[in-house]
């Protein structure tokens, strides 16, 4: 993998800004759209991945199947790939039946310092004969060289790369470019990165990884994803071109499917609201965001102080259960407050 | 009276914390601590303690057989896939700790008693044990729930490496066990491991999706089995709900542990470690002293 390559998240991470209700169609259209634009892969599910559809994430508008055999049919040239939580999904439920669908690369991702719960997945699916590469979420929380560390052992277990998820958007370019130094001089894998929007630095920082070293930038079309949204593909393409980079996508074909595709399919232009920015700066997994917004209108506490209160707290994607905790201990301080102001 | 001895095998955090239950348990007393790592910080809690260690796994019963009569396995899903066939051919009522669905499924406020006439049951896993129970009360007022969901949030640093490497199999039990004991026709089981400093208390949270569910009937079961399950897990406690909101339930239980070998957080060990103790404590009860005398 000698130039730079494009991981496409758009109906993965996009699921998040539409509460996991994409529909066959718009999985249908979109990958018709973008096949053969030169991504490397598009990945298709559920947010948090296979098997992730659940009354704690949110549940899919229709099953891992469905939208991976969907995405399958529109699908000639371009790969199809998957993501998978280990704890989520399981290798018998989700991973053999998504492979069976057509599945022909899986990132298998674990919170930045677990990465020893990725073993079993990584392994099937190289024995299966696909792609596997490794995913650590929130890396910012890591010290680079506990990063590489777990990266380490993501290589071990059998993944062709790693890639640094920046889950919270909590990036500065500054940070991005020491851990993806760091990593690209010390693995023998490819490393790439995912980044969020929250501090306007998506695409700033997918740049700064590439000129550190990176050869994978996973991102979304028009920055469908969720919270402030991802690194919008088609932008960094097109300063790539600016910059006489390599990557090989068709520049005017992914952004035909931007205007006239996921526009359609997005709820709302994606963009850095006042939650969206506090995520950020308090460094909390953006797909916490409708979350945090229903509990803070159920319990009639700031959704900002929530987010505050979740970074001291250091919760991890998959602790969506504990916003209810978080927004009701809030309520009964302002509660407790008030009563003393009388 | 005489006390029953058992095997440990495995000197993880689970098998280490177990062996510090048996050693007060009136009943049990352990006949052999053994894994497979000298250096590991259980072997030497173990000797400190005055056991008898060995680090030749498996082959220190079978060498010795007489050393035990009850066997708890605390390795890991494959290696007691390897165990388990020397265990039922020495003869040895065998309870294993690890995700491996080898013997019969056992959660011992729902089915202590059928299981203790089988010769391997399975433990299921910690997540398994917390949540197992509250499905089951729910179901009692409720058979017709269409789906239940159990997320297990286990601090980091009380998940162990054997843990880490059956996450798979962890999930697929916890999961698989929601639907033997409760018969709901679909379930989910999701794991999470969190790595916060301080680290947090093992949490679980149980939904239910019920049609005009009866909250105040499922409100008294589940404090009811919470009540029986405080019986051998001491530290297991309501902390929210049942709560009702578009006809999902939601409750959420915490474990405190004992902080017999890793600190209080870790209740996801003293939930299984002391189901397995109460599960041996009745077996040797019923089905060895009761012999002897």
């Amino acid at each position: 993998m000698e130039k730079v390559v494009f991981f496409d998240s758009t109906l993965r991470d996009g699921s998040h800004a539409v509460r996991h209700q994409l529909s066959a169609e718009n999985i249908l259209n979109y990958c018709r759209g973008i096949d053969g634009a030169g991504l490397y892969v598009v990945i298709v599910g559920h947010g948090n991945g296979l098997g992730a559809s659940s009354l704690q994430v949110g549940l899919s508008a229709i099953s891992d199947k469905e939208m991976l055999l969907t995405a399958r049919k529109g699908l000639k040239k371009t790969k199809l790939g998957a993501f998978l939580i280990p704890g989520f999904g399981t290798i018998k439920d989700d991973l053999e039946p998504a492979i069976d669908s057509g599945v022909e690369l899986v990132c298998v991702a674990s919170h930045c310092t677990e990465a020893d719960i990725t073993a079993q997945h990584i392994d099937y699916v190289r024995k299966r004969g696909k792609e596997a590469y490794g995913v650590l979420m929130m890396y910012h929380m890591a010290s680079k060289e506990r990063l590489l560390v777990e990266a380490k052992k993501m290589q071990n277990y059998g993944a062709l790369g790693v890639i640094l998820m920046d889950s919270a958007g909590a990036s500065d370019p500054g940070m991005v470019e020491e851990a993806v130094k760091f990593l690209s001089k010390n693995l023998s894998v490819t490393v790439g990165f995912h980044g969020h929007n929250n501090l306007g630095l998506a695409v700033a920082n997918s740049l700064t990884a590439i000129e550190s070293g990176a050869k994978i930038i996973d991102g979304t079309v028009r920055g469908f994803g969720a919270g402030a949204g991802n690194c919008q593909l088609e932008v960094l393409a097109g300063l790539l071109t600016k910059l006489k980079i390599e990557t090989g996508v068709d520049l005017y074909k992914i952004m035909d499917v931007s205007d006239g595709i996921v526009a359609k399919i997005m709820h709302k232009p994606q963009e850095i609201d006042s939650v969206a920015l506090i995520s950020g700066i308090s460094g909390v997994f953006s797909g916490f965001a409708t979350h945090v917004r229903r509990a803070a209108e159920r319990f009639g506490v700031d959704p900002r102080d929530i987010f505050v209160a979740l970074g001291k707290k250091k919760m991890v994607a998959g602790q969506e259960d504990f916003i209810v905790d978080v927004a009701l201990e809030l309520a009964n301080k302002k509660a407790k407050d008030q009563d003393l102001s009388f | 009276m005489k006390k029953v001895k058992v095997g440990i095998i495995g000197t993880g955090n689970i098998g280490t914390d177990l062996l510090i239950k048996v050693q007060r348990s009136d009943i049990l007393e352990c006949g052999i601590f053994a894994g497979k790592n000298p250096d590991s910080s259980g072997i030497k809690k173990a000797k400190s303690m005055g056991v008898k260690v060995s680090f030749d796994s498996i082959k220190a019963i079978q060498d010795e057989p007489d050393c035990c009569e009850i066997v708890f396995d605390a390795t890991s899903a494959k290696v007691h896939s390897f165990n388990a066939p020397i265990l039922k051919q020495l003869g040895k009522f065998t309870i294993d700790l690890t995700p491996s669905q080898i013997g019969k499924m056992c959660v011992p406020v729902i089915n202590l008693a059928e299981c203790l006439n089988c010769d391997n049951i399975n433990l299921v896993t910690c997540g398994g044990q917390a949540v197992v129970p509250i499905a089951c009360a729910i179901m009692k007022v409720h058979p017709e729930t269409e789906y239940i969901e159990v997320v297990a949030s286990i601090a980091s640093k009380s998940a162990g490496s054997g843990t880490r490497a059956n996450i798979d199999e962890y999930t697929q039990a916890t999961k698989d066990a929601i639907s033997i004991f409760t018969g709901v026709p679909k379930a989910k089981a999701i794991i999470v491991l969190n790595p916060a400093e301080p680290p947090i208390l093992m949490h679980n949270t149980i939904y239910a999706k019920i049609e005009k569910p009866k909250i105040e009937e499922i409100a008294a079961q589940v404090m009811s089995m919470a009540k029986k399950i405080q019986k051998y897990v001491p530290g297991y406690k309501v902390v929210l709900g049942p709560v009702v909101e578009n006809n999902r339930v939601t409750t959420m239980v915490e474990v405190v542990g004992l902080g017999d070998f890793l600190p209080k957080y870790s209740g996801n060990l003293d939930i299984i470690t002391c189901a397995a103790v109460n599960a041996a404590e009745e077996f040797a009860k019923r089905k060895i002293l009761k012999l002897r005398s």
